[in-house]
């Protein structure tokens, strides 16, 4: 019997991720686009942890600080009423910070590779810094903008080990695709693992065709 | 009157230098920063703008301090009324010609300049294309429109006809003549063109090393022999012949070259890419229309 349900907490997950990136990512691929604080470096290392740590580490320090065993996931459950481990807010938590780097670098490098001449010229013109961010530095790195979008999205897609750690495998709450395939192979049930791997696969391909398609600008000459 | 009085430590190609800067620039002057390149010329428009920070000094425009270290004053570039034209335009890519005039706006700011501005630079069949479609010289007319919009006090100039050919060049100087007094601007331009600072400038002030070395009318600076000839150009030296006995020097003047005849006393000091005034007199010029 195929079931929907993790696909569609999975696409749920990376939606709701990547919508949290993007606030975050903005502010902080800005800052490190033009901070000179000695705390660069160490901030840049931060975020790119993920991509060199195996997942499951990320994930066994999620589960050990928001257990609610522990003073922080305490602080958390008594104060806030919010649960993290095992849950889907708790999946989303990990997610962000696992997807972290694929939303910040190509900001971050998009908002470098800009000349410094433009939100200088914006500043002489009056205009304030949060106006330069919206109307002229962000719509001059669509393009970098749309990479961090897509690889964080596919990026979520595609996490296993976090999730197994912090959100187990619960149906309809945290059991999402990759997940449900590891489970029915496990079982031996090689059909259904198929139809979840090959959705997921499909459609990764699409998303990231899409992007080198728009970006390479392949469209835009199609369209002509 | 701006009164500039400033110092700052400089990071430059050949290491520390000191921008040592003490001006006096008169409401309605256009002047002239020339001097070799990383002398501080740049520096010191963007220190006027507010895009760097001298360490010590002041700089006072019409009675009001931009900024003062002892006051510890330092207005944004927001809040200084100063128009600049980079060197590489820094027209928005993302908005067409007209909504790169039309971001300048001040809030509260009615759109009637930017149609005068479009009119007087002449974008009208260029206004809704995008940046990166136009030529420098179109660029440049943008840059120098959206520089204008909020009606600035000082107009900063770095370098704005440098990329650009001799034909446009003649254009564009008139256009940057006539916005200058029509505005009553004050102008700042950076500028290694001779026949250009003479044309425009009411003040040259040579820079050197990060400090005034030179400054006059840009005669008293670049035609340093007082002539009675009615004739002069500047020009550049490109090469120096022997004929039996005397010298032919060619000499590029605005796109065209005239070989002048020499004696060797007169060539002594002179080397190909030198700059030279060539003037005559006691002859009677003829005039034939072309155009």
């Amino acid at each position: 019997m195929i079931e929907w349900g993790p696909l569609l907490l999975t696409f749920e997950l990376a939606l709701v991720t990547t919508v949290v990136l993007l606030f975050i990512s903005i502010p902080l691929a800005y800052w490190l686009s033009k901070t000179k604080s000695r705390f660069k470096p160490v901030l840049e290392t931060l975020v790119s942890m993920p991509l060199v740590l195996p997942p499951t580490v990320l994930g066994f320090y999620f589960l050990v600080a928001f257990s609610p065993g522990n003073a922080f996931g305490n602080w958390l459950n008594n104060w806030l009423g919010i649960q993290l481990v095992f849950s889907f807010g708790g999946l989303v938590v990990a997610s962000v910070i696992y997807s972290l780097p694929f939303m910040v670098q190509p900001i971050q490098a998009g908002l470098s590779a800009l000349p410094a001449s433009l939100p200088e010229a914006a500043s002489i013109l009056g205009k304030s810094k949060i106006t330069t961010l919206f109307k002229v530095l962000l719509p001059n790195i669509k393009k970098s903008l749309l990479t961090g979008i897509v690889l964080a999205f596919a990026h979520t897609i595609g996490e296993f080990g976090v999730v197994l750690m912090i959100g187990g495998n619960i149906p309809g709450k945290t059991r999402v695709a990759s997940i449900a395939i590891y489970d029915e192979v496990e079982a031996l049930n090689y059909e259904a693992a198929n139809f979840y791997s090959l959705t997921l696969f499909a459609i990764t391909f699409i998303i990231l065709l899409i992007v080198y398609l728009v970006n390479g600008g392949y469209l835009k000459r199609f369209w002509k | 009157m701006i009164e500039l009085n400033f110092h700052k430590k400089l990071l430059g190609a050949e290491g520390e230098m000191l921008l040592k800067i003490e001006l006096n620039i008169q409401k309605g002057a256009l002047i002239t920063l020339y001097g070799p390149s990383g002398a501080g010329k740049t520096s010191c428009l963007r220190i006027l703008s507010g895009l760097l920070k001298p360490d010590r000094g002041s700089i006072k425009v019409h009675d009001t301090y931009w900024f003062d270290s002892d006051q510890k004053i330092n207005r944004s570039p927001q809040e200084r009324a100063t128009g600049m034209v980079f060197q590489d335009y820094a027209l928005f890519p993302n908005m067409t010609v007209r909504e790169n005039l039309e971001f300048a706006l001040r809030k509260g700011q009615t759109k009637n300049i930017i149609e005068d501005l479009i009119e007087v630079v002449e974008l009208g069949d260029l206004q809704n294309r995008n940046p990166e479609t136009l030529s420098g010289g179109q660029k440049q007319r943008v840059a120098f429109a959206r520089a204008l919009v909020q009606k600035p006090e000082i107009l900063l100039l770095d370098e704005p006809l440098a990329a650009l050919d001799v034909k446009i060049r003649l254009k564009l100087q008139s256009y940057i003549y006539k916005v200058h007094k029509e505005f009553g601007l004050t102008t700042i331009l950076i500028s290694h063109d001779i026949g250009e600072i003479v044309k425009l400038s009411d003040q040259v002030v040579v820079l050197e090393h990060g400090k005034i070395v030179k400054k006059g009318s840009p005669q008293e600076i670049f035609i340093n022999k007082h002539l009675s000839g009615k004739f002069q150009f500047t020009g550049e030296v490109i090469a120096i012949d022997k004929e039996e006995v005397v010298y032919i020097v060619t000499v590029l003047i605005h796109n065209s070259i005239i070989k002048v005849v020499a004696d060797s006393s007169e060539i002594k000091d002179l080397n190909p890419g030198d700059k030279v005034v060539v003037a005559s007199k006691a002859f009677n010029p003829i005039l034939y229309k072309i155009e």
